[in-house]
C-alpha cells in the first residue's frame, strides 16, 4: 500500500473499490483508498495488464465500478448516470491519448477546440476569442505558428502530442489525466513534452494524473503509485 | 447539435471519394424512380392524348376495348364491316355535328392503311384537341393519292410524290398487293405521337376501287387498270367503324343508346374516354411493376450507403474515442452517423433530381421532333415530392444501423482505442 495522505483537501478519492467486466468475471481492479490532493501531480506506474486502462475508465466516467466510490470535485462519479458522467467529464476532465490523439478532418485550431463544443462550462471559462485562446495555448506549448494551418497529418508525433495537450487544458478543466502520452516520443522530447505539461499545469491550477509504464519519468512528479502495489486484485488471480 | 453537423460535414469531407460515390448511388437511383415516374405519367397521359374531342366511336357490335384498339390504336381487326347506310343514318342524326368514316383492313409494309375521306383533315382531334397538321403536302384530293404519317415517312423514307403499293389484308407479300394500282404520296403528317404516325391515308373511294376483283378476298381474273378506274365513281358500300362529334355533350348517352339498339344493323358505340380508361386498368400491372423495379433500385442504392457507412465505422473507431474523452454522449455518437446518413441521402436526392432535369432538358426536344412525345419540364409533382420524402426517411432509417452500431460500439469502447 503507497496511499499516502496528503495535507490539502483531496480532488480525488476512490475508496473500498471493486471493478469487475462482468459479474460473474474476476475482479479486474480492486484497492481501500486512493486519494489525489488539488494541484497534485501525481505518476501512476504500471505496467500492461495491472489495471491501468480500468483505472482510466473509472476516473473519466466511461465505466462504474460495482462497488465503492469514485469521488471527483465532491461528486460521486459511481452514483451518477453515464450520462451525467459524460457531462461530468466534459466539463471538467482534460485527457491525452498514448498517441493519434487528433482527428484527421479538423485543423490544428478545430481540434484544440473540440472539448469547447462538448462542454458551455469550458467554453465558458475560455477568456476570450476562442481561436485567439486556442492559438495562445499552441504559442505556450511551442508549436509553431506555421504549422497552425497545415493538416495535422502532417505534424509530427511531438507536435500532435502538443496539440492533444493544448486541447486537454483549454477552458481550464480541474483535472487532466494522461494516458501515456509519451511513448511515442523519443528520449529528449519526452523530457521536454512533459515539462512543458508541467507548467502548463501549474499555470492553469490543474491537477495532472500521469499514468506511464516508464520508471524513468518518475522523478518529474511530486508523487508516484504503482498500481500493481496498489491493485489486490492482481494478487487474489495469481 | 451543430457541432455535431459540423463535425458530421467535415469527416464526410475527408473521405470525400466513399461520399461521392454514395451520392452518386443514392443520386442514380433517384433519377431512375423519378425517371420511371415521369414515364409512366407521361405514357399515361400521351395514351390518354391518343383522341381528343370525339364524343362517340362507333363499329360493328363487340367489346368496347376491342372497338377502341382496331379503330384508334389500329391494332387488330373489327369482328365485322358495317353498312354504309348505318353511317349515312347516324352522320345526318340531328344531334350530330361532324362524323369520320373509317375502312380499315389493308396495310403497307407493316403500317396500317386507313380509308377515310376529308373529314378525317377537318375533323380528327388528339392530345389537346389539336388538329392534324402537315410537315409537307396536302389532303388527298384525287382517287389514287395518300397521305402518310410521320412515322411511316420517317422509317420508309418517304418524300412527296413517292409512288407506293398497297397490300390487301395485314401481311404484305406478293402475291396479295395491289401492285397494279400504286399510290402517289401527297401529304405527310407531322408527328403525333398518337397511332396516326404509323398509318397511311388514303380515300374511301380508293379502297373500293382497289378491291374490285378483289371481292372474294384474292385477286380473281382480271383487275382494271387505274385509268379505266379514274372515270368510275365509287361508293363506299361498306366501312369498319366511324367516329361521332356531337354537337351537345349531353346527347351523347342517348345517341349511344339509339346506336346500340339499332334494329337494321348489330352496331356499339363506346365513349373514348371510357374506354381508354379500361384499357389503361389493364395495363396497370406492367405500370405496378416498373414502379416497384425502380423501388428496388432505391432500395439497392440505400443499400449501397448503408455498406459504406458500416465499412467506415471500423475506420473511425479511433474517431469515436476521441469524441467521447472530449465529452461527446453516446448519444452524440448516434447523431453523428444518423446526420451523415441523412445527409448523403439528402445530397443524393439533389443530385438526381438535378440530373433528371438536365436529362429531361436535352432528351425532350429530340423526344418531340422525333417521337412527338412531349416531355414537359413540369415542376416537381405532389406524388414525386412524396416519392422523394419516402427515399430521405428511408436513408434515415438506414441511418439508424450504422448509428446504432456506433452507440454500442462507443459504449464497449469508451475511450480504449482499437484499431
Amino acid at each position: 500500500m503507497s496511499v499516502v495522505d496528503t495535507p490539502s483537501s483531496p480532488i480525488i478519492t476512490l475508496s473500498d473499490l471493486d471493478y469487475r467486466w462482468g459479474a460473474d468475471l474476476p475482479s479486474t481492479l480492486t484497492f481501500d483508498q486512493l486519494t489525489v490532493a488539488a494541484q497534485e501531480r501525481l505518476f501512476i506506474k504500471g505496467p500492461s495488464g495491472c489495471g491501468k486502462s480500468t483505472l482510466l475508465g473509472l476516473l473519466t466516467g466511461i465505466i462504474s465500478p460495482q462497488r465503492g466510490k469514485v469521488e471527483i470535485l465532491g461528486h460521486d462519479l459511481a452514483a451518477m448516470k453515464q450520462s451525467e458522467r459524460d457531462r461530468f467529464r466534459a466539463d471538467h476532465i482534460g485527457y491525452i491519448f498514448q498517441q493519434f490523439n487528433l482527428l484527421p478532418y479538423l485543423s490544428v485550431i478545430d481540434n484544440v477546440l473540440l472539448p469547447c463544443h462538448f462542454s458551455a462550462t469550458r467554453k465558458q471559462k475560455v477568456a476570450g476569442d476562442l481561436q485567439q485562446q486556442a492559438k495562445h495555448l499552441l504559442e505556450r506549448l511551442h508549436l509553431p505558428s506555421s504549422l497552425l494551418h497545415s493538416p495535422v497529418t502532417d505534424l509530427s508525433i511531438g507536435q500532435q502530442q502538443r496539440v492533444a495537450a493544448a486541447r486537454a487544458l483549454i477552458g481550464h478543466p480541474e483535472l487532466l489525466i494522461a494516458d501515456e502520452p509519451t511513448s511515442a516520443l523519443d528520449h529528449d522530447n519526452r523530457a521536454a513534452f512533459i515539462e512543458l505539461l508541467m507548467e502548463e499545469a501549474q499555470q492553469a491550477n490543474t491537477t495532472l494524473v500521469f499514468v506511464s509504464h516508464d520508471p524513468t519519468l518518475e522523478p518529474f512528479f511530486d508523487r508516484s503509485i504503482d498500481l500493481t502495489c496498489l491493485n489486490k486484485a492482481l494478487e487474489t488471480n495469481q | 447539435m451543430s457541432a455535431i453537423l459540423h463535425l458530421a460535414w467535415k469527416s464526410l469531407t475527408n473521405r470525400k471519394m466513399t461520399a461521392i460515390l454514395t451520392i452518386l448511388t443514392v443520386a442514380i437511383s433517384v433519377v431512375l424512380l423519378m425517371g420511371v415516374e415521369r414515364i409512366r405519367t407521361q405514357a399515361k397521359a400521351s395514351f390518354a392524348n391518343t383522341i381528343s374531342g370525339t364524343d362517340l366511336i362507333v363499329g360493328s357490335r363487340s367489346g368496347q376495348v376491342n372497338l377502341l384498339l382496331y379503330s384508334v390504336f389500329r391494332i387488330g381487326n373489327a369482328t365485322n364491316n358495317i353498312d354504309w347506310k348505318s353511317f349515312e343514318e347516324f352522320s345526318q342524326h340531328r344531334s350530330v355535328k361532324w362524323a369520320i368514316p373509317m375502312s380499315l383492313g389493308d396495310s403497307h409494309q407493316g403500317f396500317r392503311v386507313l380509308g377515310t375521306n376529308q373529314d378525317y383533315f377537318s375533323h380528327f382531334q388528339y392530345g389537346r384537341k389539336q388538329h392534324l397538321s402537315f410537315t409537307a403536302g396536302r389532303p388527298f384530293e384525287h382517287l389514287f393519292e395518300a397521305v402518310i404519317g410521320a412515322d411511316v415517312a420517317k422509317e420508309l423514307g418517304y418524300v412527296i410524290d413517292q409512288d407506293i403499293i398497297i397490300a390487301h389484308g395485314i401481311s404484305d407479300k406478293a402475291f396479295n398487293r395491289h401492285d397494279n394500282l400504286p399510290f402517289k404520296v401527297v401529304g405527310i403528317f407531322a408527328p403525333t405521337g398518337t397511332p396516326v404516325d404509323k398509318t397511311v391515308h388514303v380515300s374511301l373511294a380508293a379502297i373500293e376501287a382497289i378491291h374490285v376483283g378483289w371481292e372474294s378476298g384474292a385477286r380473281m381474273g382480271n383487275t382494271p387498270s387505274a385509268k379505266q378506274l379514274e372515270h368510275v365513281e365509287f361508293h363506299p358500300k361498306q366501312i369498319t367503324s366511324f367516329m361521332l362529334g356531337l354537337k351537345s355533350k349531353i346527347q351523347t348517352f342517348s345517341l349511344q343508346r339509339q346506336i346500340n339498339t339499332y334494329n337494321k344493323e348489330p352496331l356499339s358505340a363506346i365513349l373514348p374516354g371510357i374506354a381508354l380508361h379500361e384499357l389503361w386498368g389493364m395495363m396497370s400491372v406492367a405500370e405496378q411493376a416498373l414502379l416497384a423495379v425502380s423501388g428496388f433500385v432505391v432500395i439497392a442504392g440505400l443499400l449501397g450507403m448503408l455498406s459504406s457507412l458500416l465499412t467506415s465505422l471500423q475506420e473511425r473507431r479511433r474517431e469515436m474515442a476521441i469524441l467521447r474523452a472530449m465529452g461527446a454522449r453516446p448519444k452524440h455518437i448516434f447523431f453523428l452517423l444518423i446526420s451523415e446518413a441523412s445527409g448523403l441521402t439528402l445530397a443524393g436526392i439533389t443530385l438526381g433530381v438535378g440530373i433528371l432535369y438536365l436529362l429531361l432538358a436535352i432528351i425532350a426536344p429530340i423526344a418531340a421532333k422525333w417521337y412527338g412525345i412531349s416531355l414537359e419540364l413540369t415542376a416537381i409533382s405532389q406524388h414525386e415530392w412524396m416519392l422523394l420524402g419516402l427515399v430521405q426517411i428511408a436513408g434515415i432509417i438506414i441511418g439508424f444501423i450504422p448509428a446504432f452500431r456506433a452507440y454500442r460500439q462507443s459504449l464497449a469502447d469508451g475511450m480504449t482505442i482499437r484499431i
